[in-house]
């Protein structure tokens, strides 16, 4: 018998029909994992089921948890199964926890709530849940602050809370999706042990087609609201029915065609660069060791080349566009593009552009299209002609027309679009992607890598491409650098490195990374 | 259902507006029409109708020197608006460019250096600034609008610096860097137009505590000086008559608290309607 | 903690030297010479110069200065001209009504936003809310002084439930006291608890749409339950920054109250200096408010890092 049946589940919010029909059962043990794009009706089909929707939502089918009707189910009652028969987990573990509440007070209130325990017994029950998420007592202790912890350790923390009563479902909503590749891994392992051990049913819902694909015994896939593809995981990928599923898959491990040749000569030059970051002062007597987030970086990158780099939040990627740009002074070694220091001579700067990662914050959204792009022509000390602004238009995909509009009347791929218009518009050189395509969902992200591709092969454009997402690398990069903590630890040919990595980290970045397995006799 | 509720609530607040807007307007009117013409001339003393109730000929009475009611109290409009209005012009036009430097150099000496000095002036009650200035250089209109104006300073500072900093940290700012542009053209640029809606909010906001402020300054005698007429003094001038006659305090008070009335439903409603954070919220 | 402590103590100090320049350097750039300013034009040359010699004005600025901060330090505010009387004994006499009164009125504006405001906040966009709104958007339009005037009018000259003015003193009895602050307290209360109670409730809403709320329902707890163990604490940050805020609006609000009420107090002891051009009182008076200003902002500091215990460890 299932533990959650869900039958024929619509909503609405405001009159406006977000979910359509959705069916799913989760049995004790099982882990389901739900995926769909941004939009697809995923998270609201969590919501529903702990009855935490948005003001103005109604459902109408059937949410059956064991014997319980949660939607003709009254205030108490819910109250009562949210968090002792269901745990959720959610996507951002920033904030997902009470800044000003210690977390065994978070962890114990779940307990307290349902229960009728003293405090110190709340206590000692939080700490053994704490343990069992892999925060043991001695190092983190009860009276720790969220503000103390790092996100992987804040999610632990929301797992624990969403566990301590051993709840018979656990509903996680993109909880890796915030973390990084290492974290994300050690909560799948986490969530699957959780799993194992408690015979808890697990509904994994997702954007990554790749993280589900090695811990679910279900898959279910989503679309505008749709279940539009189900079945068993592995059966699933040697038998997929729905179009959808077919691109989403296609677009997971789709591989631009690059034709671009790669020439002998350095572009760019960045030798023992160095870059250090005053940090706050914390005595009044010693002045505090600067942090340093570039050490001694190297590294050429050739005319026509991808050069990816790949490493974790805060290992000083970031950090290292902003030095090649110019825009931070560094403390140490010089970086030069066409032999020309960029420090130096401003005039070397007017060959390289940045595209950044966040579609939403990268344009000014006073002020329209075509003064979006024609900005960099700032530095040359013209402004742009119309032909120059509809050309760069033009060649990444959008219309002429598109220049009287404002940035918001786009989506999130059409922003990245005329990132890259922005980025083009003075015939650069160097392109530097920082993380461009990380806030994308695949199928879009497919389309600008093609994009990104097909320039590189028409203009010999050179690519510096940064990301934390090794799938994206491997797909279209020449040659590889791995960064961790401000240094250049492993680099290579893409093939090479991925293949057999020489350093620890990169091994270890390399296993975390979660891959859909090519599975024989796939029918794309 | 519920979308019914959110809709009316949605027509209840574009109401306030509306309302806020025509509140202001009557009284801004008002004052622009008494430069030209008022029922009665405010500086003629006719002592033989005094203290007249409410009536025809006298729309808000007359006071203890026979001048009639209504027209004071129009003269008092453009009085208490063009003090609050110049104030509120002071305040933005030394707080914007200070806030919006502070937010520039975050973290540096100027920054500090602003931000101490706002909280300097913080730390004198706005009377009491009106207060010294007015025992150092005596009463008047201009002291009065300097002491308003310098307590606006440091609220426009805070609010365009605490503004800016999060766009400093936005992808767009970085893009204008790496085309080379400087603090001061990218504040102008790409700072000051997504602040204005927020400055335009919180003038409103400051212009309704201006006017409240000048009213109580000229309560105490340290605003706007005899024989031009203000709110304020009109109702200290009523309370030793009040009596024999309970007019004059209710039509002074009446018109300060519909216009700062006016103007804060104004600028709430501005508020929900330019905020997209609301907006977004409300969809 | 300790860190946080020392650095808001500096900018106490730092601020409050400050601002003992600035008070200092106004009383000094009074056209003329103070001794002639406070004399007014028919004084006799000879009283002027008793006045210079009593005033230190023949030594120099920095003198002065020193002399003065050393008098305030040891709390000696100087001598009053008109008074003929220690500062110090006045303004202790005048503490009586003032301290009272800001307390009363500050009770009041707590104990009416915040019941208000968690409740607008609860039923939000109910008929409660909607009526809070409406209320305090008037309560934030009636100038005090005017609201002082109506509830005279009413409760004073037609009710006769309380006195229209003046102070009986503490001899009087608590009664008396309580009969003569109350109407002024309100007045001072009415616009601070309005503007209290909004941001109390924005404060509130804000926080309610955090992360960590929905967690904490996921969990299992009512919606009344989120609001007492998680929302409140957290939506008292803005909150505190205002009540530390209204402190020195209260103190403002009271030099023109304590006019209304005719109450002997020390905004009105300022107000008649000024009148009498007694620069001595109002330059320590002055100081005076400013200190308890920058006092209760260095508590409303404090209190922020017993709220929330980010603060406690930043630098």
């Amino acid at each position: 018998m299932s533990l959650l049946s869900i039958q024929d589940l619509s909503l609405s919010i405001h009159g406006q029909s977000i979910l359509d029909c959705v069916s799913m059962d989760i049995g004790p043990g099982e882990i389901c994992g739900v995926i769909g794009e941004s939009g697809s009706g995923k998270s609201l089909t969590a919501l529903s089921v702990m009855q935490l929707l948005p003001e103005g939502a109604t459902c109408s089918g059937s949410i059956a948890l064991s014997d319980i009707e949660i939607l003709q189910a009254d205030e108490q009652t819910l109250c009562n199964i949210r968090g002792r028969a269901v745990g959720m987990v959610f996507q951002e573990p920033m904030t997902a926890l009470n800044p000003v509440q210690t977390i065994g007070q978070q962890v114990a209130e779940t307990i307290r709530i349902h229960q009728r325990v003293s405090r110190s017994d709340a206590m000692v029950q939080a700490a053994k849940t704490l343990r069992k998420c892999e925060l043991p007592l001695e190092r983190f202790p009860l009276s720790r602050y969220p503000h103390e912890l790092s996100g992987g350790q804040r999610q632990r923390v929301v797992i624990a809370m969403a566990i301590a009563l051993q709840p018979k479902l656990l509903i996680a909503d993109e909880p890796t999706t915030a973390l990084d590749v290492t974290t994300q891994a050690e909560i799948l392992r986490l969530l699957q042990r959780l799993v194992a051990e408690d015979g808890m049913g697990l509904m994994l819902i997702t954007h990554d087609l790749a993280v589900v694909t090695d811990i679910a015994d279900h898959i279910i896939i989503m679309n505008n609201g749709k279940v539009v593809e189900r079945g068993q995981a592995k059966a699933l990928y040697s038998n997929m029915n729905h179009p959808y599923t077919k691109s989403l898959f296609k677009a997971s491990t789709h591989q631009p065609e690059r034709l671009g040749q790669v020439e002998d000569t350095v572009l760019l030059s960045v030798q023992n660069v160095v870059r250090d970051y005053p940090m706050a002062r914390k005595s009044l007597i010693k002045k505090p060791a600067p942090f340093r987030a570039l050490n001694d970086v190297s590294f050429n990158i050739y005319k026509g080349e991808c050069l990816g780099l790949v490493g974790e939040s805060g290992c000083g990627k970031s950090t290292l566009t902003r030095a090649i740009m110019g825009l931070d002074d560094i403390q140490g070694g010089v970086i030069s593009l066409n032999g020309k220091d960029v420090f130096a001579d401003e005039t070397a700067r007017e060959k390289m552009q940045v595209v950044f990662q966040d579609p939403y914050g990268s344009f000014n959204p006073r002020h329209k299209v075509g003064r979006l792009v024609s900005e960099p022509f700032f530095r040359l000390g013209r402004s742009a002609t119309n032909d120059e602004i509809v050309e760069s238009l033009v060649s990444v995909g959008l219309e002429a027309e598109d220049r009287n509009k404002y940035i918001h009347e786009f989506s999130g791929g059409q922003r990245q679009r005329i990132a890259i218009a922005r980025a083009l518009i003075i015939k650069p050189e160097l392109i530097i992607l920082d993380e461009a395509v990380s806030a994308l969902d695949v199928s879009i992200r497919a389309q600008i890598l093609d994009l990104l591709a097909k320039l590189s092969t028409e203009r010999g454009l050179t690519y510096l491409f940064i990301t934390h997402d090794l799938t994206v690398v491997k797909a279209i990069s020449d040659r590889v650098l791995v960064m961790r903590d401000g240094r250049i630890i492993e680099h290579g040919d893409t093939k090479t490195v991925f293949h057999s990595p020489h350093h620890d980290y990169t091994k270890k970045l390399i296993a975390s990374a979660p891959q859909i397995q090519p599975v024989e006799g796939i029918n794309i | 259902m519920m979308s019914e509720t959110r809709s009316s609530r949605t027509a209840l607040k574009s109401r306030n507006l509306f309302i806020g807007v025509a509140l202001t307007s009557i009284f801004a009117l008002a004052a622009l029409l008494s430069l030209i013409w008022t029922p009665y001339d405010v500086t003629q003393l006719d002592i033989s109708s005094k203290l007249k109730s409410p009536s025809w000929e006298h729309l808000f009475g007359t006071d203890h020197f026979g001048r009639d009611t209504f027209s004071m109290v129009m003269v008092g409009a453009q009085t208490s608006i063009s003090v609050a209005f110049i104030a509120v012009g002071i305040g933005m036009g030394l707080g914007v460019p200070l806030g919006l430097s502070a937010a520039a150099y975050r973290g540096g000496l100027l920054d500090e250096f602003i931000m101490r000095g706002n909280d300097l002036i913080f730390a004198f009650p706005s009377l009491l600034i009106a207060i010294m200035i007015t025992a150092v250089f005596g009463p008047s209109a201009v002291n009065a609008i300097i002491a308003i104006g310098i307590f606006n300073i440091p609220v426009f500072a805070r609010l365009s610096r605490g503004a800016a900093l999060p766009l400093w940290t936005r992808d767009f700012i970085l893009s204008a860097r790496v085309a080379g542009k400087g603090s001061a053209r990218i504040s102008v640029e790409h700072i000051l137009p997504n602040i204005t809606n927020l400055l335009v909010v919180q003038g409103t906001i400051q212009f309704s505590l201006g006017i409240l402020a000048e009213a109580g300054l000229s309560y105490v005698g340290l605003g706007v000086q005899p024989p031009i007429p203000s709110w304020g003094r009109m109702l200290a001038e009523s309370q030793t008559l009040i009596s024999i006659a309970p007019h004059l305090a209710l039509f002074p008070g009446f018109a300060i608290l519909l216009t700062v009335l006016g103007l804060n439903l104004a600028g709430d409603g501005l508020r929900d309607l330019l905020d997209p954070r609301i907006r977004r919220t409300r969809r | 903690m300790l860190p946080y402590l020392i650095k808001r103590l500096g900018s106490l100090i730092v601020s409050l030297f400050v601002a003992s320049l600035v008070i200092f350097a106004c009383i000094e750039i009074v056209p003329g010479d103070p001794a002639s300013f406070m004399l007014g034009v028919n004084a006799q040359p000879d009283t002027v110069n008793a006045l210079r010699e009593e005033l230190g004005l023949n030594t120099s600025h920095t003198q002065r200065y020193v002399s003065w901060i050393s008098g305030l330090l040891k709390g000696d505010l100087g001598t009053s001209y008109t008074y003929r009387s220690p500062v110090s004994d006045i303004v202790a006499d005048r503490l009586q009504v003032s301290v009272p009164l800001a307390l009363y009125a500050l009770t009041l504006t707590i104990l009416i936003a915040f019941p208000v405001g968690v409740l607008a906040a609860a039923w939000r966009g109910s008929a409660v809310d909607l009526f809070v709104m409406g209320a305090t958007q008037l309560g934030i339009a009636v100038p005090n002084f005017w609201f002082a005037i109506l509830m005279v009018i009413v409760f004073a000259i037609n009710l006769g439930w309380f006195s229209a003015g003046g102070f009986p003193g503490w001899d009087a009895g608590i009664l008396a006291v309580i009969k003569a602050l109350t109407l002024p307290a309100v007045a001072l209360a009415l616009p601070q608890a309005s503007i209290l109670a909004r941001v109390m409730r924005s404060s509130l809403l804000d926080t309610l749409s955090e992360d960590y709320i929905r967690s904490a329902r996921a969990k299992g707890l009512s919606r009344r339950q989120v609001m007492w163990r998680h929302a409140l604490r957290n939506a008292m940050i803005p909150v505190l920054t205002i009540i530390g805020l209204q402190f020195s609006f209260l103190l403002a609000g009271a030099i023109i109250i304590e006019n209304v009420f005719f109450l002997p107090g020390l905004g009105r002891l300022v107000f008649q200096a000024i009148t009498q051009r007694d620069l001595i009182v109002v330059e320590s008076v002055v100081m005076l408010l400013v200190f308890a200003v920058v006092l209760v902002n260095f508590l409303v500091d404090l209190a922020y890092a017993w709220v929330d215990p980010r603060l406690r460890e930043r630098s």
